[in-house]
């Protein structure tokens, strides 16, 4: 698609949807939100920069193969479930901690890292999806 | 803590996961899955060993305590199936490591193999009826690629079939589980078994038996919806097509066995009735269909629905001896089925076709790849001592003892059948000399690749007939408490559930 | 309003059963997307229909108050929609394939797996 509007305004987007993506990602614990509709908007916004410009140049924000994105987050939610089983409690039992960084309490848990799975999980699922329809329009044209 | 239930799931997940981010590195994927099947079957045996010790083991997700968490259980039953699938799986990365071809292993052949084994360990060691239904749409959709990987015309016209079917049965689950969780209150499936016998309407939950059976019915091919079975599981490479007819569809029958003996016990005379006459014409029409097939692949995907038959009649029988001779049978029949497979492989390796017709030779060639399908193809028909001989014999007892003798007739006729169609593949392929104009290959490296998996499962074979009596043990155990859904509900919900 | 969802489920499911009848690819994947929404809708309706808050603790307090809506069909439907969302893209790519590798999309042109 070849429309200045839409170039413009989706460069600005993605990087307003990212933030609002990691926005939804860190409230999901208490709130409505979490991994899974974060990795959606992110996945959403990328599409978005893929339908204003094309595939390729959507392509150059990814740090590796989706497929890659995939693995890491299946294997941080794996993570996040084994760590209990160290601890010699059932699997997934959810695991606390306070951090202090920058003089705030953080109170970080396997239920973020288990969602931070989901959202990485999520942004590459949907994004081999978009990527193996779109490629073939493109090659086809 | 009791984390061996949560392993043989998690191990496929870490593997498969794994096997991407090396995912340019098909060696290491290789090894990583060689490595990762090893300590599967490792893990299996030592739960099986558990199991048989200590009683059925259950573990509650995440320490939320049944039936609000999502509990994982392991019950004869299950820690059986599980043993068999490290052994199976096991059998066929070795036999995947000398056949696949390195188009299907760099495009994530060995990632889907892992989530395919994780859907299947998940959906026989999960004690929650949803949870359920989200392994078998793990093991279905990294079956739908598998199945399409390579993307050959035959592949793909299979796949459409397949993906369309199941499709199909998984709306009917789904739909069921929500009606049942409206009716009951509740998805933990001990939980449940202690609800539904007293809800408002019976007669709904008998309607919903059936809702379930049909599911179950088409995901386990059996009449008169099995049309997919023999479309599709011939098409992808041997491989695929071993573990597809060897193990996918005995997870429909397991969740069947285990929704049946668990669940719905409310009005037994009505549908184990159905049940078991479902079971009765599958087995025949499944022999009838193979008795007319020349293509070695497709004479077997019939075969598969015949003996899915007389699993589902034993669990229509619905008497101890009766479901543990269904156990004993589905672990024989994964064995030996998967082997017969494996063996279409090796002479398709030969003579590059499966058509019968074009087949010849052999076993004068090779005669003991011959000796090797013959130990199979007779423990498949029922010949004593292999271990097929005992499966049957068991089952037409347990018909006997409660009188169907239509059905213990049908089942010999159809041992007859069976017996006829595998001395077919042994006249046409191994007999009768090589037709004029077929290739003959030079068998090329790693063969001991092919070979060992299909002496191993043959060996198996041939074990369980003659030494019977351990492996029954264990058969008539996982049926007592198949039967008794009591022990399996105080695993799961303690002390409460014992009340 | 369960009436209405009732009647809405039923049109899905007879929509939906229709499609899967017709001969061409698309519509049979149009066919089993329908299906599936009908699956989700009997599920979120079976389970009842409630008009009240989501069953989140307020903060600073310690248990629900009031009546909430059971989470449990709708976490059942987001599981079931991303299922099918999922195995759905891929039916659309292989059914893609399948018609650049056949040359149709006309089931009845691919029957070289039957018989």
């Amino acid at each position: 698609m070849n429309s200045l509007i839409l170039r413009t305004a989706s460069r600005f987007l993605l990087i307003l949807l990212f933030q609002f993506s990691i926005f939804l990602l860190l409230r999901g614990h208490n709130d409505p939100g979490g991994g899974f509709v974060g990795g959606l908007v992110l996945a959403a916004a990328l599409t978005l920069y893929a339908i204003a410009y094309d595939v390729r140049s959507m392509r150059r924000f990814l740090p590796c193969r989706a497929q890659t994105i995939i693995a890491w987050g299946l294997l941080a939610a794996a993570l996040s479930g084994v760590w209990s089983m160290f601890k010699g409690q059932p699997f997934m039992t959810g695991q606390w901690a306070h951090v202090y960084i920058l003089g705030l309490d953080l109170h970080l848990g396997t239920p973020l890292l288990f969602d931070i799975g989901v959202y990485l999980t999520v942004v590459g699922v949907v994004l081999i999806v978009i990527m193996s329809l779109a490629e073939e329009v493109e090659e086809d044209d | 803590m009791n984390s061996l239930i949560v392993l043989p799931i998690l191990l496929p997940l870490l593997v498969g996961a794994s096997c991407v981010v090396v995912w340019r590195y098909v060696a290491a994927q290789r090894i990583l899955t060689l490595a990762g099947s090893i300590v599967y079957l490792a893990v299996a045996v030592v739960l099986l060993e558990r199991v048989a010790s200590e009683g059925i083991q259950a573990v509650q997700k995440g320490a939320w305590i049944a039936p609000f968490g999502i509990t994982l259980v392991a019950d004869m039953f299950s820690a059986v199936m599980v043993a068999t699938t490290g052994v199976v799986t096991l059998v066929i990365v070795v036999y995947s490591l000398g056949t696949m071809d390195r188009a299907r292993e760099a495009w994530g052949y060995y990632p889907l193999f892992n989530i395919l084994i994780m859907g299947v360990s998940g959906a026989f060691l999960t004690g929650d009826i949803f949870n359920l239904f989200v392994w078998f749409e793990v093991l279905l959709i990294s079956s739908f690629v598998l199945l399409a990987l390579g993307g050959e015309r035959a592949q793909l016209e299979g796949a459409i079939k397949y993906v369309t079917l199941n499709l199909v049965a998984s709306a009917f689950f789904l739909a069921a589980v929500g009606i049942l969780y409206a009716m009951a209150g509740s998805l933990n499936m001990a939980d449940l078994s202690q609800r539904l016998g007293d809800v408002a309407q019976p007669g709904l939950v008998t309607t919903l038996a059936i809702l379930f059976l049909v599911a179950f019915g088409i995901k386990g091919a059996i009449f008169p919806l099995f049309f997919w079975l023999p479309a599709s599981y011939h098409t992808p490479p041997v491989a695929v097509s071993a573990i597809f007819g060897g193990l996918l569809t005995k997870v429909g029958v397991y969740a069947l066995i285990r929704v049946f003996t668990l669940l719905f016990l409310n009005n037994v005379d009505y549908t184990h009735t159905i049940i078991l006459w479902a079971g009765g014409i599958t087995m025949v029409t499944g022999v009838l269909g193979a008795v007319a097939q020349y293509e070695f692949r497709r004479l077997l995907s019939f075969h598969i629905v015949s003996q899915i038959g007389y699993m589902v009649m034993g669990l229509g029988f619905f008497t101890p001896l009766a479901l543990a001779g269904t156990v004993f049978f589905i672990v024989h029949n994964i064995f030996v089925k998967t082997n017969l497979f494996l063996v279409s492989g090796v002479s398709h390796r030969l003579h590059g076709t499966y058509d019968l017709k074009k087949l010849g030779g052999l076993y004068r060639a090779h005669p003991w790849i011959g000796m090797l399908f013959l130990l199979s193809a007779l423990s498949l028909a029922g010949v004593p001592p292999l271990s097929g001989f005992f499966g049957k014999l068991v089952l037409i007892k347990a018909g006997l003892g409660i009188e169907q003798f239509v059905l213990v007739a049908a089942a010999l006729g159809v041992s007859l059948l069976t017996l006829f169609s595998m001395t077919k593949i042994w006249a046409e392929a191994f007999w009768k000399p090589l037709p004029d104009g077929t290739a003959v290959k030079a068998p090329g490296g790693g063969m001991a690749l092919l070979l060992g998996p299909i002496v191993t499962l043959a060996v198996l074979a041939v074990v369980m007939g003659v030494a019977a009596g351990p492996f029954f043990a264990l058969a008539q155990q996982a049926g007592e408490q198949l039967l008794n859904p009591e022990s399996y509900i105080r695993a799961v919900l303690g002390a409460r559930g014992g009340s | 309003m369960e009436a209405l969802l009732a009647i809405v489920i039923g049109v899905l499911y007879a929509s939906g059963v229709y499609m899967l009848m017709r001969r061409s690819i698309v519509k049979l994947i149009i066919g089993l997307a329908l299906l599936a929404h009908g699956a989700s809708l009997l599920v979120f309706t079976a389970a009842g229909l409630t008009r009240a808050v989501p069953p989140v603790i307020p903060f600073g307090e310690k248990a629900i108050t009031g009546t909430v809506a059971d989470p449990l069909p709708q976490a059942l439907i987001l599981t079931a929609i991303v299922i099918s969302f999922g195995v759905q893209a891929f039916a659309m790519v292989l059914a893609y394939r399948a018609y650049q590798t056949v040359g149709t999309d006309d089931l009845d042109d691919m029957k070289a797996t039957d018989t």
